[in-house]
Parts: C-alpha cells; sequence; structure tokens
C-alpha cells in the first residue's frame, strides 16, 4: 500500500527528490531546474533547499540561474530570522508590564530554540500560546503597544472567539507584522481535546528572556503535526512536514527522546496525528526513526478505511501546490482534507452552519483586493 | 531580458503583437530553457469575456493583483514583471530608479512617480546615451555594478507626446488610456541598448530629476547623507539586505557624484548630461 509517487511520476516530484537527496541536483538539465526552482518557491522551500546545497558544499556547482534565486530565499529566510528575534522581543517587552509568559509555537519556536528547521524557513506570524484566562489582558496589552486586532466583523470575531482557539490575528500598525494569540493547540469544539494545561507545565526558558517559552521537544513535534494534519488549506503542508522530519531527526539523536514520545502522545490524546507525522515523514523524506517506534505505529493507527483515505489524500497534497503536480486527484484530495479540517474541527451542526455562512456572504471587493495583496507579500 | 528569462503565456493576440514589436531584439529560447518568472495575461472567463472582457496577471499559475480592462494587458504584464523582479531578485540591491550609460559610466535617477524620470530617460537613450533601466536599478553590492534589462520604457500622460515630438522615429504603443497611472503607453528600447544587455555600467552619477514647468536648467549638487536616505527609501529591498543593504547604499552613493536636477525643456537635459560626462572623462 505504501508507495512514493516520485517513481511512478518522473519528473512531479523533483523538489522532494532533491530535499531527500540534495546530490540529486547535479543531473539536472535547464527543464528541471525551471521545475525545481517553481515548485520550490511555491512550496516556500526554497530556502530550506539552499541550506542543505550549501551544507553540502553543492552551492558552486549550481548554474547562475537557479543559484541566484536560491541565494535569494536564503536571504530572504535569514533576514526573517532576525526580523522574529526582533519581533519577539517586542512581544516579551509588550507583556512585561502584565507579568503573562507566552509560549512560542511553530515557527518562531523555532528560530529562538535555535533549530535546524529554523534555517532557510520563512514566516509569515508569530504564533503565542497563553492561558485562556490571561488572554484578554494579552490582548489588550499588545493592543497598547501597537497590535490592532483583525476581522471586526461579527460573525469572524464569534468564529475566532467562540470556536476557534485563538482571537482573530493581531496586526502592528507600524511593522506591519501579525500575531496569532492561541489558547489552546486545538479549537475548543474540535473532536480531539487536548489537555492544553499538560503543554502548559514546564516548558522551556528561551535564552535572553524571562517571558518567552517554547514547547520541550517531544510536544513541540506534536504540536507541530496536530497543527499539520488538521490543517484545511495545505499550501505549506509539505514545508510544516520538513519542520517535523528536520525536528525528528535533530531532537531523535537523543534516544530519551523515542522513549517519550508515544506515551506522551497518549497521553496528550495526540496520538493520531503523531502517526500521520511519523508515517508521512518517514515515506516522503526518508526520516530515520527507530525500528521499535515502527513496530508501535500499529498501535496508534487508524482503523484500515481510514488509513487507506488518509493515504490517498495526503499523499496527493503533500507535495507543492503548484501546477506541475495538479491532478484531478490532487484537486479532490486537497477538498477532501479542507471538509476533513472543518469536520474535524466543530460538530456537525455548527459545521453546517460556518458553511452556510462562508457560501452565502460574497466577500466584498475591498476585502479580496486585500487578500490577494497579503498572498503577494506573502510570497 | 538578460539577468532574467521570462516566459509568458497569453490568450490575448493583441498582447502577442505587443510583445512582438516591444521585445523584437531579444532572443527567443527554446521552451525547455530555465526561465526565471512564468508568468501569463489571461481572459477572465465567464460573461465578462463578452461584455466589457477584462484580464488578470498570474505568476507561474497563481492569480495576483486585480483583474484590468483587456486593453491594459500590456502595461499589466509589464508592472507584473516587475513586481516579479523586485520581489525575488534579492541577489540585487533594488531600487525604484531609471538607469543610463555612456562610456561605462552609469546615470542613477532614483525619484518617486511625476518627477520625470522615465521621460527623460526616454529622450536621452534616443540622444546616444545606454538603456539599461527605467524602473529597476540593479546593483551588484559584489562587484559594485549596475545591471539592466533594456526593457520598453513606460511613459505617462504627457510625456507620451512629449517624446513623439522630441524622437519622431520612436517606436511607441498606442496610449492606454484610465489606468491606475493615468494614460500609458511604451517605448520600445533601442536595438544597440538590448543588444549590450549583458555588459554592465559603473555608478557614476546620482541625479535626482524635477520637472518643473519653464524652469531653467539647474543642476545642484545634492548632500550624499541625503542621497543615501533617497537612495534607501527607494529601494524595494534594502531591508531584506540588512547590514549588507546598509553597506551597499553606502558603496552606491560614495562611488558616485551626486545632483539635483531641475528642468522644463530636454535640450537643457541633454547638454546637462553631456557636460557631467565631458567633465568626468576630463577629471
Amino acid at each position: 500500500m505504501i508507495y512514493w509517487p516520485v517513481r511512478s511520476r518522473g519528473d512531479k516530484g523533483v523538489l522532494v527528490q532533491c530535499l531527500r537527496d540534495p546530490r540529486a541536483v547535479l543531473s539536472l538539465g535547464p527543464s528541471g531546474w525551471d521545475l525545481l526552482i517553481r515548485q520550490g518557491r511555491r512550496a516556500n522551500l526554497l530556502g530550506k533547499l539552499a541550506v542543505l546545497l550549501s551544507d553540502s558544499g553543492l552551492m558552486a556547482l549550481l548554474p547562475a540561474s537557479p543559484k541566484a534565486h536560491l541565494l535569494s530565499a536564503l536571504k530572504m529566510a535569514e533576514r526573517q530570522n532576525s526580523a522574529i528575534h526582533w519581533e519577539v522581543s517586542r512581544i516579551s517587552e509588550a507583556l512585561r508590564s502584565i507579568g503573562v509568559d507566552i509560549i512560542l509555537l511553530k515557527g518562531a519556536a523555532y528560530v529562538l530554540a535555535g533549530l535546524p528547521s529554523s534555517r532557510g524557513r520563512t514566516f509569515s506570524d508569530v504564533d503565542i500560546l497563553v492561558r485562556k484566562s490571561e488572554i484578554v489582558d494579552v490582548e489588550s496589552a499588545l493592543m497598547i503597544h501597537g497590535w490592532q486586532g483583525s476581522h471586526h466583523d461579527e460573525y469572524d470575531q464569534r468564529y475566532y472567539r467562540e470556536w476557534m482557539h485563538e482571537i482573530p490575528p493581531m496586526l502592528h500598525v507600524r511593522r506591519g507584522t501579525t500575531i496569532d494569540v492561541h489558547h489552546t493547540i486545538l479549537p475548543e469544539t474540535a473532536r480531539i481535546q487536548v489537555d492544553t494545561q499538560a503543554l502548559l507545565d514546564h516548558p522551556l526558558p528561551v535564552e535572553g528572556f524571562h517571558n518567552v517559552f517554547v514547547l520541550k521537544p517531544i510536544d513541540m513535534v506534536l504540536h507541530s503535526a496536530t497543527h499539520l494534519f488538521h490543517e484545511g488549506e495545505l499550501d505549506n503542508g509539505l514545508r510544516d512536514l520538513a519542520d517535523l522530519d528536520s525536528m525528528l531527526r535533530h531532537f531523535g539523536a537523543e534516544h530519551s527522546f523515542w522513549l517519550g514520545l508515544i506515551p506522551r502522545a497518549r497521553e496528550l490524546g495526540l496520538h493520531r496525528p503523531l502517526y500521520y507525522a511519523l508515517v508521512f515523514s518517514m515515506r516522503i523524506f526518508n526520516t530515520p526513526c527507530p525500528k521499535s517506534i515502527v513496530a508501535e505505529l500499529k498501535a496508534i493507527s487508524p482503523p484500515w478505511l481510514v488509513r487507506w483515505l488518509m493515504d490517498a489524500c495526503y499523499t496527493r497534497a503533500l507535495r507543492p501546490n503548484h501546477a506541475s503536480t495538479h491532478t484531478r486527484g490532487a484537486w479532490l484530495a486537497r477538498k477532501a482534507l479542507y471538509i476533513r479540517s472543518h469536520w474535524i474541527k466543530m460538530p456537525m451542526p455548527l459545521l453546517v452552519w460556518h458553511l452556510l455562512h462562508k457560501a452565502i456572504k460574497t466577500p466584498s471587493k475591498e476585502s479580496e483586493f486585500n487578500t490577494q495583496n497579503r498572498k503577494i507579500d506573502a510570497q | 531580458m538578460s539577468p532574467f528569462v521570462v516566459r509568458v503565456r497569453s490568450d490575448i493576440s493583441e498582447l502577442a503583437e505587443d510583445i512582438g514589436r516591444m521585445y523584437q531584439d531579444f532572443p527567443v529560447l527554446s521552451p525547455n530553457s530555465f526561465a526565471d518568472f512564468h508568468v501569463e495575461v489571461s481572459y477572465e472567463r465567464g460573461i465578462r469575456r463578452w461584455v466589457r472582457p477584462l484580464a488578470r496577471f498570474y505568476f507561474d499559475g497563481r492569480p495576483s493583483f486585480i483583474p484590468l480592462p483587456v486593453h491594459q494587458a500590456f502595461p499589466m504584464l509589464e508592472w507584473g514583471i516587475n513586481w516579479c523582479v523586485a520581489a525575488h531578485s534579492h541577489s540585487f540591491l533594488i531600487v525604484h530608479a531609471a538607469v543610463i550609460e555612456r562610456q561605462g559610466m552609469a546615470v542613477v535617477m532614483p525619484a518617486p512617480p511625476g518627477s520625470g524620470k522615465s521621460t527623460l530617460c526616454a529622450a536621452l537613450i534616443n540622444r546616444g546615451w545606454r538603456l539599461l533601466s527605467d524602473e529597476l536599478a540593479l546593483y551588484d553590492s559584489k562587484n559594485k555594478q549596475l545591471y539592466g534589462m533594456a526593457r520598453p520604457v513606460s511613459l505617462k500622460n504627457q510625456s507620451i507626446p512629449v517624446i513623439q515630438a522630441h524622437t519622431p522615429a520612436a517606436e511607441i504603443t498606442l496610449p492606454v488610456p484610465d489606468t491606475t497611472k493615468g494614460t500609458v503607453a511604451l517605448l520600445r528600447p533601442p536595438s544597440e541598448s538590448v543588444q549590450q544587455v549583458k555588459t554592465p555600467a559603473r555608478p557614476t552619477w546620482i541625479v535626482l530629476p524635477r520637472y518643473q514647468a519653464d524652469a531653467e536648467a539647474s543642476l545642484e549638487s545634492l548632500n550624499k547623507g541625503k542621497a543615501f536616505m533617497l537612495i534607501a527609501e527607494q529601494s524595494f529591498n534594502y531591508n531584506v539586505h540588512g547590514r549588507e543593504g546598509f553597506e551597499a547604499v553606502g558603496d552606491l552613493v560614495d562611488s558616485c557624484e551626486c545632483f539635483e536636477f531641475t528642468y522644463s525643456r530636454l535640450s537643457d537635459a541633454e547638454r546637462v548630461f553631456d557636460d557631467l560626462l565631458a567633465s568626468q572623462i576630463k577629471g
């Protein structure tokens, strides 16, 4: 059942091939390079590829034009890395007066924890986790320091605050940076109920700050896995899986990481996302994984029908969302995962209500234009 | 358009004609070559296709910008390509400026819109100067050279008849009215500029042009600090480069004589620029 489409679909998986083995670039002709750069750019993995190529000492051997794009992506990523440091220091400062501790999630956490997954990575926002009881104070402290709420529409407010696990993203008026404030890692309405309190206990302090923390390695992996396999829009799916691969390799050097991983996942109720993360990371990125863990996977796997469906969807959706990988199957897989993401985040009546609302409400021209612009900026 | 290759797809036949005319001196590469940017300008589907057709720009399949009336397809393609270059080519410090060259020495004209830099640029490239760019100065901080693309010059509003009168032989597209920048027309780059597009130029002067009706031409020295701020302000990716960007702008300004140039007549401009060149050669 397990196969990876690179073999059967030839050139279409060129990005994954090169991420798995950077030496693969040496056999690329001009059209191969053309596709690699386009897929890498679309998947937001060009910077990561540049890091791998430069670590393997291959940069000097590359043709000039694609190399310029790789170096350009790397430069952008380096810049964003230092910008994230600055942004976190501003957030830390803003929350100092109210004495709230924050936990950084995802990209910002990788950067501040100095993890290899931060190298070459680009960001669109900073995600932080705070206790639910503190969220009102956090929001007003951030507002005093220049962040403004978005999504003023009443429905959207309710959607975020009541049903989802965050307040609407806040935008800094001068810097234009975005912060997402979460109080749990999954929506309150989600099928899986996560013991957020357990995650908040004993996080690791970030050097140089007294109120900024990151999750412990195992929890960080579990959070990233949960996030990826609950996400409905997988534009950055392959990038997020690459993050997981990188973390598993990095943390996995310590044997204790593997020993604690599955028990902790069970404790938090996050064994299913962990299952998917391990299976797809191994399959797509060849992530090394101890035999004992592979043997235990069966015990945390979903029933065969679900497994088969998820397999069919994710093998198609965890690819660069680029024309070269667009097949009817991939389109269907993305749609199916989009619906699934809502399905597992909300009970049925709420889901129907939400989708109806989204379908009936046509976005105004203004907001469509802004979304377009934001997309352009994000690139 | 060295240093870049762009692959364009479109179902708008008028656009193909415009591209054919404006880019006639550029090489056409095989479909198997590496392209830096894959772009598309195509009709919007649906009923609008037949009523008042709109066209949209796509960057590698991803729709960008709002759709515009189809007669604006060519300017939209040009703006789209500018955006592609400015957003993805951080191996250069990219400055919103026109660049022209003579005898290996380049004039950089950074300027906010309305200062007449495109008009000045269009006039001078028809009088012995070589066109590098009318919009994007590409500065390589390693070899301290300026690169250009020799793409069509974008003329706006009054500058269209001005250039037509100045250089009757110039090939200019039909004016496109009602764009966000007013009426726009594109001027075909001189063949010699296109042939030499791969040759970089040494930054020698920074000139801040200012068109002022009926003014006598005046070339005033511009303080280097002001020039620095101007270049940094007009740079698309100065902040992406961090400290290196700061140093690159510093190097660029250091290697140049900086001026503020007020003018109303293109003939004055030609004379002043020729004098600049002469003084540099003598000096």
